[in-house]
């Protein structure tokens, strides 16, 4: 179990981005987080991964403080940030330093099949596309075989179909492992293709605005009116949290207001 | 008529290149170089063997040449070129070593890049060889001083080179080995040392490129062997084949070692996302 209690961050010059958060987040979950530029979730990642300190409050993984970057926590960033002097075996392996060299070989070849790059073991991250890094960086925070990982705008940098593929191929992957998921993005519709739970940011300073579950059957049907539903309802909470919508008692005009508003 | 032979020539011109292309080109990439100088010195030759000019300031290629292999028979090249290459052997160990430690230390802290850079800077702005009288009356005419001119102008590339790098490391990056919690030397083993090699390896070519330079400077303040000295005395008793024939293996020396560094490296940069010029 994954627990926020009150985390908050303030920049030395103080800026406050992050204003007392609390969450708890059950193993196996898929936690989505999204919300405007400015609303902390980026800040609140680096948080929950050790990267940063929080100036209030703490992050608890199964009653361990996090104070700096843990073995059951991984991170995949919007950009791959592969290791350009490594192949991509080697880069996939990076964490596996402690591992012997056979157990090490084999758990790297399984990560990349199960990525499907098996063919690009040998070559230089430099000769690979976007969406091919990025799977590589996946393969490389999925292979130590963390209990919590964290995603940072994974697809943001990539084309459409790419990242509906990569959304498709990161769901595989957590069925195999169970990973805690928390995924930040910006993007609804990948919001809702990923989560168990939306949790809708507001910024200035950064706190939660609102929860919402999406427990449509998976796999999910980008077309189908359920998922159409939980879009409106994400997007008119999107609006309201920036205080874009006009305020009635009528959520059909709000949701109507939204639609319209899909950037 | 002339129509005719137009067309013809057009073909030979357009047909005949076609075939051997590939592999021709290929191997000749490296010798178009040379195409430059030994055709300056073909013609230089050609003009003294006319009678056009005398040479005896500039002395054609063959009189070079003969200098050159009566210099190597006796082993008074070998022995010169061995002095040389010591002395900038040694200098540029000693400027490589301290350029490397002081850049290490001031790119990584930034208390020690405060109070160390700017008195580095301000070094670096005297000319080295304003150094030559004071290096002289501290470490006598011997070797010492000259090893140490050798290597204060290696110094300083090789220091603003590592500094540089290990300054513009990308965060980015250093970041990942933070996720994976590298300890201290790891960081440095795995991400630091591969990041910095590119600038290394260049700011070394540039280390040994002064190495060569400020041998020579070094030799003509009272030495009695080394290439340097062949120049001087070239200069003193009026041989200016023997001057020219000191340039050219400085310049293969020089040439040969810079070659020997990119070639060490080459295996270790084989990563780089490079432009490459074709």
């Amino acid at each position: 179990m994954l627990v926020l209690d009150r985390v908050g961050k303030t920049y030395p010059n103080g800026v406050r981005a992050l204003d007392g958060i609390s969450l708890h987040v059950a193993p196996g979950e898929i936690l989505v987080v999204i919300g405007g530029s400015g609303c902390g979730k980026s800040t609140m990642l680096r948080a929950v991964s050790g990267l940063d300190t929080p100036s209030q409050g703490m992050v608890v993984l199964d009653g361990m403080v996090i104070t700096a970057p843990h073995e059951q926590i991984g991170i995949i960033f919007q950009e791959p940030r592969l290791l350009p002097w490594l192949r991509v075996a080697d880069n996939v392996g990076f964490g596996l330093e402690q591992y012997p060299k056979a157990e090490r070989n084999t758990r790297v070849t399984r990560a990349l099949e199960r990525v499907g790059l098996t063919d690009k073991a040998k070559v230089w991250p430099r000769e690979l596309s976007g969406g091919q890094a990025q799977r590589v960086a996946i393969a490389r925070a999925l292979v130590p075989r963390p209990q919590v990982l964290l995603l940072d705008e994974p697809f943001s940098a990539l084309d459409a179909f790419t990242r509906a593929d990569l959304q498709d191929h990161l769901l595989d992957l957590w069925a195999d492992l169970k990973p805690t998921l928390i995924v930040v993005t910006h993007d609804v519709e990948e919001a809702i293709v990923l989560a168990d739970r939306i949790m809708v940011m507001r910024p200035h300073p950064g706190r939660v605005y609102e929860e919402i579950p999406c427990d449509l059957p998976r796999p999910r049907d980008r077309q189908s009116a359920a998922f159409d539903f939980v879009k409106r309802r994400v997007l008119a909470a999107l609006d309201r949290s920036l205080e874009r919508a006009v305020i009635t008692d009528d959520g059909e005009t709000a949701a109507a207001a939204g639609g319209g508003l899909w950037w | 008529m002339s129509a005719v032979s137009m067309t013809a020539s057009a073909e030979q011109a357009g047909v005949a290149p076609a075939a051997p292309k590939a592999g021709l080109a290929r191997g000749l990439r490296p010798a178009l170089g040379l195409l430059l100088p030994v055709a300056l010195a073909v013609c230089w030759e050609i003009a003294v063997r006319m009678g056009w000019s005398n040479g005896r300031l500039v002395p054609p290629p063959s009189v070079i040449w003969q200098t050159f292999v009566d210099l190597a028979a006796t082993g008074e090249l070998q022995r010169h070129a061995l002095a040389t290459l010591s002395r900038v052997a040694a200098g540029f160990g000693f400027g490589v070593a301290a350029g490397t430690v002081f850049g290490a230390i001031t790119g990584y802290s930034a208390l020690t890049h405060r109070i160390v850079d700017p008195t580095l800077q301000a070094l670096r702005s005297i000319p080295s060889i304003a150094w030559v009288p004071l290096f002289i009356l501290w470490f006598g005419i011997f070797e010492a001083s000259k090893v140490i001119l050798i290597a204060v102008g290696v110094f300083f590339p090789v220091y603003l080179g590592v500094m540089g790098a290990v300054m513009s490391v990308d965060r980015k990056i250093v970041e990942v080995g933070r996720v994976f919690r590298l300890s201290g030397p790891a960081m440095v083993r795995r991400i630091l040392l591969p990041a910095v090699m590119p600038t290394y390896v260049i700011s070394l070519r540039a280390g040994l490129g002064l190495g060569w330079m400020f041998v020579v400077a070094a030799e003509f303040l009272g030495a009695s062997t080394g290439l340097g000295f062949l120049l001087i005395d070239g200069q003193q008793l009026g041989k200016p084949a023997q001057i020219v024939a000191a340039i050219v293996a400085f310049a293969i020396l020089g040439k040969t070692t810079d070659w020997l560094i990119a070639a060490i490296a080459t295996p270790f940069l084989r990563w780089e996302d490079r432009f490459a010029r074709t």
